[in-house]
């Protein structure tokens, strides 16, 4: 009996302090309501509540807008440090695609006799690397970007998305670099310019979708697991045999070619290729599945990567 | 009651370490897969974690205009905090209420990189902070004249000095302009002059009207700033309101334990010809125990440690300086002032400076120890230890005078009719 006792007196216990808390709560919030009324006559330029968030969150894209000079500043940042720190500074940026185009020219051109659809295999290599240098070093260097930002990470609130979106972009530069080198083999070539290179914009930009959708995965997957840095450029590698960089996906055998396709790279490195050497059709096909996929992924990545941010600066 | 600018409610915040990865956060995938391949039903997170609350049901307000002084020990919770209400990171439990634009000042020369101009970093820092480019634009004239390093602007901050590189960092961070700033122990960076510099630049931020809330170990610069302090221990609101009561609270609680200082002897910025180096520093206090803060009144002793690289020291002369935040000489003990000397010092020992009665006003102050043989400079360490003192009863009434105008000294009188 005095148990029963002792658990009703416990459970009124317990319920009149629950209620009481709900009281100050109410309190609370009407003060803090009152507040915000407030806010017409005297301005409060900002409210937030700090709180833990629980589920899913979308992306603020206004939040990020009020951000968009810091965007610019650390992609700058990217771009300077990398033309500095390099003894090389320009000329790196423009010899790497023309030697690994050159290399794929011997091994795939030369010594494995592949076709290269009717242009030389030094610019069919050239264009196929060109786009998917932008893709990779974005994955590279936007994967690696939260942990080397981990002092800013720990130090200061701003939406962790920009630090991945910011060096994917500076690579952008490295991108238009290697255009202009392009350019000068289009003349040493003779090859004739067509309206297809208006369709170069389109291309990069579903081109940076996806390669900025990756970089959320591998950003948010990096921070937790301090070790997948490591096994990063083999995946980029392994990535890069499965698209038409250093051969013609023409060579793809047919049973084979529906999956082929399902890769997203691949639309967009024939879509450079027609654009920049005039060859075969567009496949609207091809990249509309390179779009949805971009979309797709980038929509993912941003809803994962805002879920596992809160934990960040705890981890990092 | 003017208007609320925080609200924090019943704030917590719990880590979780995992003692078998040494209490790091991040695993790695290879232990996840091999874990996952030996026992692939039992999630691996489930290992035995510690729970550490860093804060735990934190509640007060803070209303606009005032300037809040958090203070306590290391571990005691104040970064945490600052670091909730900046959304650097998020509580476990409770929450916080803010209203207006929140500047925050974790550390100076966030994001700077040495590679970059003195320009570029003003920028890059000036936006990571969170101004924006247009700002920064106006603000840059202003941010470089006050760092005053306006020759080396266009030079790479690698080759500027680290004095240097601290000031333009935090001339940048003295140029944000929120509504909330919160500030943690920034001001312990640079020289003597830079810091009562930025001491200045603190106050004038405190008078403008803002919001601040500002964690320091420097209990001077806790009382000129603020009117208002919290007292956190393990993670606890312990005691909130006058910022002289709580700073005192703070003192008597920290007076308890004292140890060894023996990072005197890793100090690499001392001068002299090294035949006696000062090696640890010890405070005793009447009963001869170890206290870690002097009392006001009462007798306190200061114990040096020291090494001898020369045999045979002779004529040895020992001296301690006692100054204030701003370098300000307040005291100066030395053997030469009670004419006395050392001969023939040991290998390694100690010499005990006895003062009967310690008649510096409670705060806190810092220490420069120096030592000269036959009238060669031997060692000089700047700022060796700091020294708390907490209020006794110097006087014997139980009175002590606490506002900063009143000096730091304290002597003994009488008054009478004449």
């Amino acid at each position: 009996m005095s148990s029963a006792l002792r658990n009703i007196s416990h459970l009124t216990a317990a319920r009149l302090r629950d209620r009481i808390h709900t009281q100050i709560q109410n309190e609370k919030i009407l003060h803090v309501k009152k507040k915000i009324d407030k806010g017409s006559s005297k301005k409060i330029s900002w409210h937030v509540r700090i709180q833990r968030s629980r589920g899913w969150s979308g992306l603020s894209l206004r939040e990020l807008w009020s951000f968009r000079d810091l965007f610019w500043i650390l992609a700058m940042r990217d771009v300077k440090l990398r033309y500095k720190q390099t003894a090389l500074g320009v000329t790196w940026v423009i010899l790497q695609p023309i030697l690994t185009s050159g290399i794929f020219a011997v091994i795939f051109g030369v010594l494995a006799k592949l076709p290269s659809d009717d242009s030389p295999y030094l610019l069919f290599a050239f264009a196929g690397t060109l786009p998917w240098t932008l893709f990779a070093q974005s994955l590279q260097r936007a994967g690696s970007s939260l942990v080397s930002g981990r002092e800013m990470i720990s130090k200061v609130y701003f939406p962790r998305l920009i630090l991945p979106i910011s060096s994917s972009i500076s690579v952008l530069v490295d991108f238009l670099v290697g255009l202009v080198s392009i350019s000068v083999l289009f003349l040493i070539y003779k090859v004739p310019l067509t309206w297809n290179l208006l369709a170069i914009p389109g291309l990069v930009f579903v081109n940076l979708l996806i390669a900025i959708g990756v970089s959320f995965w591998i950003s948010a997957f990096s921070v937790h697991y301090r070790d997948f840095i490591y096994a990063l450029p083999f995946l980029i590698q392994a990535w890069m045999y499965a698209s038409p960089v250093a051969y013609a996906s023409s060579i793809v055998p047919d049973q084979w070619m529906a999956l082929y396709s399902l890769n997203p790279m691949v639309g967009i490195i024939e879509g450079f290729r027609w654009a920049l050497l005039g060859q075969g059709e567009f496949s609207w096909i091809s990249f509309g599945i390179s779009l949805a996929a971009g979309l797709v992924v980038f929509a993912l990545g941003a809803l994962v990567f805002r879920r596992v941010e809160r934990g960040f600066a705890d981890v990092i | 009651m003017s208007d609320l600018a925080i609200s924090i409610q019943n704030i917590s915040k719990v880590y979780r370490i995992d003692p078998t990865t040494g209490g790091a956060a991040s695993r790695t995938l290879q232990e996840d897969l091999v874990n996952f391949a030996k026992n692939p039903l039992r999630r691996t997170t489930s290992s035995k974690k510690q729970e550490i609350w860093a804060l735990n049901d934190v509640s007060f307000d803070v209303h606009e205009g005032e300037v809040i002084g958090l203070i306590g020990r290391n571990g005691a919770g104040k970064s945490t905090l600052l670091k909730i209400l900046s959304r650097i990171t998020e509580p476990t439990h409770g929450f916080a209420d803010i209203f207006g634009r929140v500047g925050s000042l974790l550390e100076v020369g966030t994001g700077f990189h040495t590679e970059l101009t003195g320009r570029e970093n003003i920028y890059l820092s000036g936006a990571i902070l969170g101004m924006r480019k247009a700002e920064i634009d106006r603000k840059f004239d202003q941010i470089v004249e006050f760092s005053g390093v306006s020759k080396f602007i266009e030079t790479p901050v690698k080759r500027y000095s680290s004095g240097m590189a601290v000031r333009l960092a935090f001339a940048v961070a003295a140029h944000l302009d929120p509504e909330i700033l919160l500030v943690d122990e920034v001001l312990a960076v640079g020289d003597a002059s830079f810091q009562k510099k930025s001491l200045g630049k603190m106050s004038e931020v405190a008078e403008s009207g803002r919001t601040v809330i500002f964690v320091s170990h420097n209990m001077g610069a806790i009382k000129n700033l603020c009117t208002r302090a919290v007292l956190l221990d393990g993670g606890k609101a312990l005691v909130d309101g006058d910022v002289d009561h709580v700073v005192q609270e703070y003192l008597i609680t920290a007076s308890e334990k004292g140890e060894w200082h023996t990072e005197i002897a890793d100090r690499e910025d001392r001068q002299g010809s090294g035949a006696l180096r000062f090696t640890g520093f010890q405070l005793r206090g009447s009963n001869g125990s170890t206290v870690e803060a002097a009392v006001a009144g009462e007798a306190v002793e200061f114990v040096l440690q020291f090494q001898c690289n020369s045999e045979k020291i002779q004529n040895a002369s020992i001296m301690i300086w006692l100054r204030d935040a701003f370098t300000k000489g307040l005291l100066r003990l030395g053997t030469e002032l009670t004419a006395q000397s050392f001969n023939e010092l040991p290998q390694e020992g100690k010499i005990i400076c006895r003062v009967p009665r310690f008649s510096l006003r409670p705060g806190r102050y810092f220490i420069d120890l120096g030592a000269d043989i036959d009238g060669v400079k031997a060692d000089r360490v700047i700022r060796a230890v700091t020294l708390d003192v907490v209020g006794g009863d110097f006087y014997g009434s139980g009175k002590v005078p606490l506002h900063p105008n009143d000096g730091d000294l304290l002597c003994e009188h009488s008054w009478r009719l004449g």
